[in-house]
């Protein structure tokens, strides 16, 4: 039982991140239709960027938010300089883009801070938490830190005039124009926003998976497994989804024989198969119709 | 005039949709485009608000708007309730609403407004917190003439109002329409296949045929002219 219940709460820490990573994507989805691929290289540069500053002796949360705020500006200009001009393109120039933003963020990474493998620091520490052995502190960090900024998301989109724009321009950008939203900065917003989630995700899995270029790569993959899970047109739905894969993964790790640790990756693609067959809209996802 | 048009001509993709139109509207005047399905009625509301790609004048207010992006028209404070109603079904008829405004500031006057609006058509003040896309069609275009309403416009366009509605609720919403014009002095250009209605609320008709302008004048000379009438209105 014990077991169980550690299983569980790691599982749901490692969760947080996928929830974190599937809500950005669903973010970009949901805004311009197309699946960002490169959001896993957004974080990791995120990530590097807070590496560099804590390496030069800014304190550890000061750097999260300044990492945090840089990385919503250049989520932002991404999408200005890269993705605008492609707004009306066919979807091969768009997966073009992602390939160019995927491997020039991944090559500038190595570039600058080289591919040897870093440690990243906790700020809550790797010790039990409160002496219990059912989770550590970083683990419960990550949880509570997810938690607080998928609550700021929330209050953002349900209570604010500016999460009502977003929403309305994502549902139906034509009505959103005929309102007087400036239908483009909102998704400029939308990715400003996910790269910031990107971000956050980045720094707290950082001190689990050590930090180098391809740090990413395997958690983004879960976090897609999450969004198609929960349904890729609905974030509340990709958070539950991201959550569930990370028990999942767990799970299937601690008690099914033979997945242990190397086959754990497998479940997450398993996850995506079996629900695109049976549930292609995912869990909490619609089917969008389009009359020809 | 408010609004004036001239030459203007409007394209989807290659095929030419309009063909040197021109027409205008005064400040709280009712004019209603008339003609046949095809005949480029909604064309001509896309143009004004930068929906379609065109060439010729269009003047709002004696400036020249005709290529602006729709979002800067609308800030002109041009409201269209748009051909389908352009409702947002995922949200709630009170959000709905609130988009409206999305261009305005002062939280009190919005909410004063949003209780007008309600006034206007309490069936939408019942289904406040519900989402838009489960209410009927009649309720809809109530919703969109609402959402258009609370931008506080000075032209209101609007795309078939009738389409799709029971012949009371039709007279209830025309009624309600005649109301706003006379309070607010909103200034309203109507497209409509219901050319009997339509020039009961208009006071000036325009004919389109084939993307032209075949035929105009006073609503009640267009409507008692009983060769117009059968070869362009049907009825």
């Amino acid at each position: 039982m014990q077991l169980f219940l550690q299983q569980v709460l790691a599982g749901l820490a490692n969760g947080a991140i996928y929830a974190g990573m599937a809500l950005a994507l669903v973010m970009i989805f949901l805004a311009i239709d197309h699946l960002n691929f490169a959001q896993g290289e957004m974080a990791t540069f995120s990530t590097f960027i807070a590496w560099q500053l804590l390496a030069w002796g800014c304190p550890y949360w000061i750097t999260f938010v300044l990492v945090v705020a840089i990385s919503f500006v250049g989520g932002i200009a991404i999408e200005r300089v890269l993705f605008k001009p492609l707004h009306n393109a066919d979807i091969l120039a768009n997966l073009v883009a992602f390939i160019a933003l995927f491997s020039i963020l991944n090559s500038a990474d190595g570039y600058i801070w080289d591919y040897t493998i870093k440690t990243f620091p906790t700020p809550f520490g790797s010790k039990p938490l409160f002496g219990s052995v059912l989770i550590d502190a970083h683990e419960a960090g990550m949880l509570v830190v997810t938690a607080v900024l998928l609550g700021l998301l929330y209050l953002f989109f349900s209570g604010t005039r500016l999460g009502l724009a977003m929403r309305a321009a994502a549902h139906n950008p034509v009505s959103a124009r005929l309102v007087g939203i400036r239908v483009g900065w909102m998704t400029a917003l939308g990715w400003g926003i996910a790269a910031a989630i990107g971000a956050v995700s980045g720094m707290l899995i950082a001190p689990v998976v050590f930090l180098d270029p391809n740090m990413m790569f395997g958690v983004l993959l879960y976090g897609f497994a999450g969004a198609v899970l929960g349904g890729m047109t609905s974030p509340g739905g990709a958070v539950l989804g991201g959550f569930a894969v990370g028990v999942i993964e767990n799970m299937a790790g601690t008690f099914v024989p033979y997945v242990g640790r190397d086959l754990k990756l497998t479940i997450a693609l398993l996850v995506i198969v079996a629900v695109l067959m049976v549930r292609p809209a995912g869990i909490f996802g619609r089917t969008t119709v389009s009359r020809v | 005039m408010m609004l004036e048009v001239e030459g203007l001509n409007a394209f989807y993709g290659e095929q030419q949709a309009l063909f040197s139109v021109k027409f205008d509207l005064a400040e709280g005047g009712v004019r209603t485009l008339l003609g046949a399905n095809g005949a480029g009625k909604t064309t001509v509301l896309r143009s004004l608000c930068g929906m379609v790609r065109t060439n010729g004048d269009i003047h709002f207010d004696g400036k020249a708007i005709a290529g602006w992006p729709t979002e800067k028209v609308v800030r002109l404070g041009v409201a269209h309730v748009p051909e389908g109603r352009g409702t947002f079904v995922r949200l709630t008829v009170e959000e709905n609403l609130q988009l409206g405004a999305m261009t305005r500031r002062g939280r009190a006057a919005i909410a004063a407004d949003i209780d007008r609006i309600y006034d206007h058509f309490p069936r939408l003040r019942e289904r406040r917190r519900q989402q838009a896309g489960t209410l009927s069609g009649g309720e809809q275009q109530m919703l969109a003439v609402g959402r258009a309403l609370m931008l506080r416009p000075r032209l209101l366009l609007l795309d078939e109002p009738s389409f799709g509605l029971a012949p009371l609720i039709v007279e209830e919403l025309f009624h309600i329409l005649r109301q706003i014009n006379r309070d607010t002095g909103v200034a309203m250009l109507i497209v409509e296949q219901n050319a009997a209605l339509a020039l009961e609320l208009a006071e000036h008709a325009y004919i389109l045929e084939t993307g032209r302008i075949v035929m105009d004048g006073p609503a009640a000379e267009i409507g008692a002219d009983e060769g117009v009438r059968r070869a362009y209105l049907g009825y």
